[in-house]
């Protein structure tokens, strides 16, 4: 459906995931069907389509979250820098700290702001001191546009934060872990405009460093933050490619309808 | 009227109110609920409540209080001299019970009138016999006080019962009129409905607190008698336990403490690590279908009385024990003379609690929420790193509530412990030897011919008071736990 990605813009990134005829199913439902996508380095990409078209599904399928879910199936591949995440030599559990995510929902977990940022990297091992630590969750802090607002309460409980501070403390969290590309399933459905602006302008930061693929319900957000769009409906990947050509001049009917409010 | 025939007369008029109320309503509006406030049922409901609550509760307060009445003034009748404690009048007072009984008897079964019941004499009548031959027995040849005492609670118990008949189904009659009377369309008979309920609930509610209160109260009276026959200090100090009915008994806490505090740990430290890995492992671990079968049968463990733990402690684990650590056993070691010892309860004390703590923890494990996993998961980390570093630390304060409802359980065991672990009360640090538990003791002090005043019986109040107070003290410890962890993570 989709060969290479247009470009209008100036620099053309290297392509960080390419998906091939993904198929995705649950149980016996076919949840996605025959997807293909490029996903450059240092780019958003946003997924819009209507409730249940399946882009929450496909995003869960590049980091592998969809193992925890039994009924899951995938098939197709799925190539990140030109290796199959689904072959049988990958460990899920190191792609996921490559491909990290941030979820639709806050979910800080019951710890100090510190430990919650710490969290990972500790697990992999990234700081040889409490030193090196402190200055990868002072790093992370600042990247998630969060420092100024906690620097002096570090060891308050994450959970006590606002919502919006929610988000940008896990978002902070996922960058600790230093991951090259940053899943983000709806980050901005449960804050208020102005957090949604602060975490909208923390993407757009974000890109100079990952590939980030944002799901959003919002199609300002998608104009806004991206410069990649897919449009998913039914389970299928109806168009891809530059934002401003999405928005302005999409070529699939379906899309059209989509973004002037006739479907979805 | 007997009370239950009462009872059953107050249910037929509330079902008749219910109908007569529904059709009332009904047909106050031509048969159109529409114009109703509430649903027809409801205008039922109130009169049938009418009916049936003041009624019955007039019936419940008459049923205690009419005794008591007649007691008192029967009780005056009974001449000083023929009892000299409070404990020989009340043998007097349920011989004159008996015999009012025993009358009441003779003439349902024919073998006596209603004059000739009315007018025996002991004189000329052998009482003893004639009750004998209707079955009643009576301790002792009927002295005609008693009699005469017998024949006047016969006759007051008579006028209330009748007096009780007419009161009860009149006021059940007159709430039924009076309900009736306000059946309107605009009548709120659904509020007042939901009102009745709310009182039910309270009742329900206020019920259960009262009898913690009553049990509370009934120990402490108790308690307080036996320190005044009993030094505390030497209660809550001595180290021996040596009760003798015959007086000279030393009645010191500490042996039974030791002995209730070192099972428990035992108990503990087997169903605490077994319990929880399990509930890890049902939770995180197991598929669904392993988890619809382990589940269940962990749950059964729970359902087995402790009656039967008992035995499997008497017969199983107590022998497999001096096999292994007793004068002849595997290791040579000697440590165990019999059966029963400290070991042999506290490990099927321990078995009996799994489910407790494996249960409990499985519903709080479950209950965090799949969210905090994904989260741990989205940044690289395994399953288990996700299990121990933010699965369990936010299940923590539900798991502490769970291993101290299991201490509470422990700490008040008593029949594994009487099978399991003997009845010899000593201080000792061998987990082989056999000890007691103040439960234990409990039990045994209270079983036998005790006289209830002396302190060797009282003292099981004490012990009583003493356990519900430590309980009551671990409980408020893990709520204290529970909610400081809760301000820490949520």
């Amino acid at each position: 459906m989709y060969d290479s990605p247009k470009s209008e813009t100036a620099v053309q990134h290297a392509i960080k995931i390419a998906a091939n005829k993904v198929q995705v199913y649950y149980g016996d439902t076919h949840a996605i069907k025959d997807v293909d996508v490029r996903i450059e380095d240092k780019t958003v990409t946003a997924f819009i389509g209507p409730s249940g078209c399946g882009k929450s599904t496909f995003l869960r399928t590049l980091n592998r979250m969809n193992d925890t879910i039994d009924i899951c199936r995938v098939e197709g591949e799925i190539l990140l820098d030109g290796e199959n995440i689904y072959d049988k030599r990958v460990d899920p559990v190191q792609l996921r700290a490559k491909v990290g995510m941030v979820f639709q929902k806050p979910n800080p977990f019951p710890k100090s702001i510190y430990d919650n940022i710490a969290y990972g990297p500790r697990i992999h091992g990234l700081a040889k001191t409490k030193a090196d630590l402190d200055d990868i969750v002072e790093k992370s802090l600042r990247r998630g546009a969060i420092w100024n607002e906690v620097k002096d309460r570090l060891h308050a409980p994450g959970t006590g934060l606002s919502g919006g501070q929610q988000q940008r403390l896990c978002i902070a969290r996922a960058v600790a872990t230093e991951p090259e590309v940053l899943l983000m399933d709806e980050p901005c459905s449960a804050l208020d405009p102005i957090a949604t602006g602060q975490v909208e302008e923390l993407i757009d930061e974000l890109r100079e460093s990952y590939s980030v693929v944002i799901v959003t319900h919002s199609m300002q957000q998608a104009a806004r933050v991206s410069q990649k769009t897919a449009f998913f409906h039914l389970g299928n990947l109806v168009e891809f490619g530059e934002t401003s050509q999405i928005f302005t001049n999409p070529k699939d009917p379906r899309t059209e309808s989509y973004i002037t409010g006739r479907i979805g | 009227m007997p009370a239950l025939w009462i009872f059953i007369a107050v249910l037929v008029l509330a079902v008749l109110g219910f109908v007569l109320g529904r059709q009332r309503a009904l047909a106050m509006v031509d048969g159109d609920s529409r114009h109703l406030h509430s649903l027809p049922n409801y205008y039922g409901f109130h009169v049938g409540i009418w009916a049936l609550v003041p009624a019955l509760l007039v019936l419940a307060v008459w049923l205690i209080v009419q005794p008591m009445l007649i007691d008192t003034s029967v009780q005056s009748m009974i001449p000083d001299t023929s009892y000299a404690t409070d404990g020989e009048l009340s043998l007097v007072m349920s011989d004159v019970r008996r015999v009012a009984d025993g009358l009441d008897l003779a003439v349902e079964r024919g073998a006596l009138t209603v004059e000739e019941a009315a007018t025996l004499d002991t004189g000329a009548t052998d009482v003893r016999a004639l009750l004998g031959n209707v079955g009643v027995a009576i301790g002792s040849d009927v002295q005609p006080e008693v009699l005469e005492a017998a024949q006047a609670y016969r006759a007051s118990t008579a006028t209330g019962n009748m007096a009780r008949t007419v009161i009860v189904l009149l006021l059940a009659l007159a709430g039924l009129g009076w309900a009736l009377r306000r059946t309107a369309p605009n009548f709120r008979a659904r509020n007042s409905v939901e009102k009745a309920t709310l009182g039910l609930l309270i009742a329900a509610a206020s019920i259960a607190i009262l009898t913690t209160l009553g049990i509370v109260l009934s120990l402490i009276f108790n308690t307080i008698e036996f320190f005044k026959l009993y030094p505390a200090s030497e209660f809550f100090f001595g180290t021996t336990w040596a009760p003798s009915f015959g007086g000279g008994s030393e009645l010191g806490i500490l042996p039974l403490f030791w002995g209730t505090f070192y099972i428990s740990l035992i108990a503990l430290a087997v169903a605490v690590p077994i319990g929880l890995f399990a509930a890890v492992y049902l939770s995180e671990y197991a598929g669904p279908k392993v988890r619809a079968v382990a589940k269940p049968m962990l749950e059964v463990l729970a359902g087995i009385p402790t009656i039967v733990y008992g035995l499997f402690a008497l017969v199983t684990v107590g022998p497999m024990l001096v096999n292994v650590f007793g004068n002849e056993g595997a290791l040579g070691l000697g440590w165990m003379s019999g059966g029963t010892a400290v070991m042999t309860a506290g490990l099927v004390m321990g078995i009996m609690l799994i489910p407790f703590v494996s249960s409990l923890s499985d519903d709080i494990i479950n209950s965090v929420p799949q969210a905090m996993r994904d989260g741990s998961l989205g940044l690289g980390a395994t399953k288990s790193e996700t299990l121990k570093q933010v699965v369990l630390p936010a299940a923590l304060p539900g798991i502490v509530g769970a291993v101290l409802l299991a201490a509470s359980r422990a700490i008040g065991e008593t029949m594994i412990v009487v099978m399991g672990a003997g009845a010899a009360a000593r201080l000792s640090l061998n987990p082989f030897e056999a000890m007691t538990t103040v439960t234990a003791k409990i039990v045994s002090q209270l079983t036998g011919d005790a006289d209830f005043a002396s302190p060797e019986a009282l003292v099981a109040f004490a012990l009583g008071m003493t356990l519900f107070v430590i309980t009551l003290g671990l409980n408020i410890f893990a709520l204290y736990i529970v909610r400081k962890y809760r301000e820490q993570y949520e």
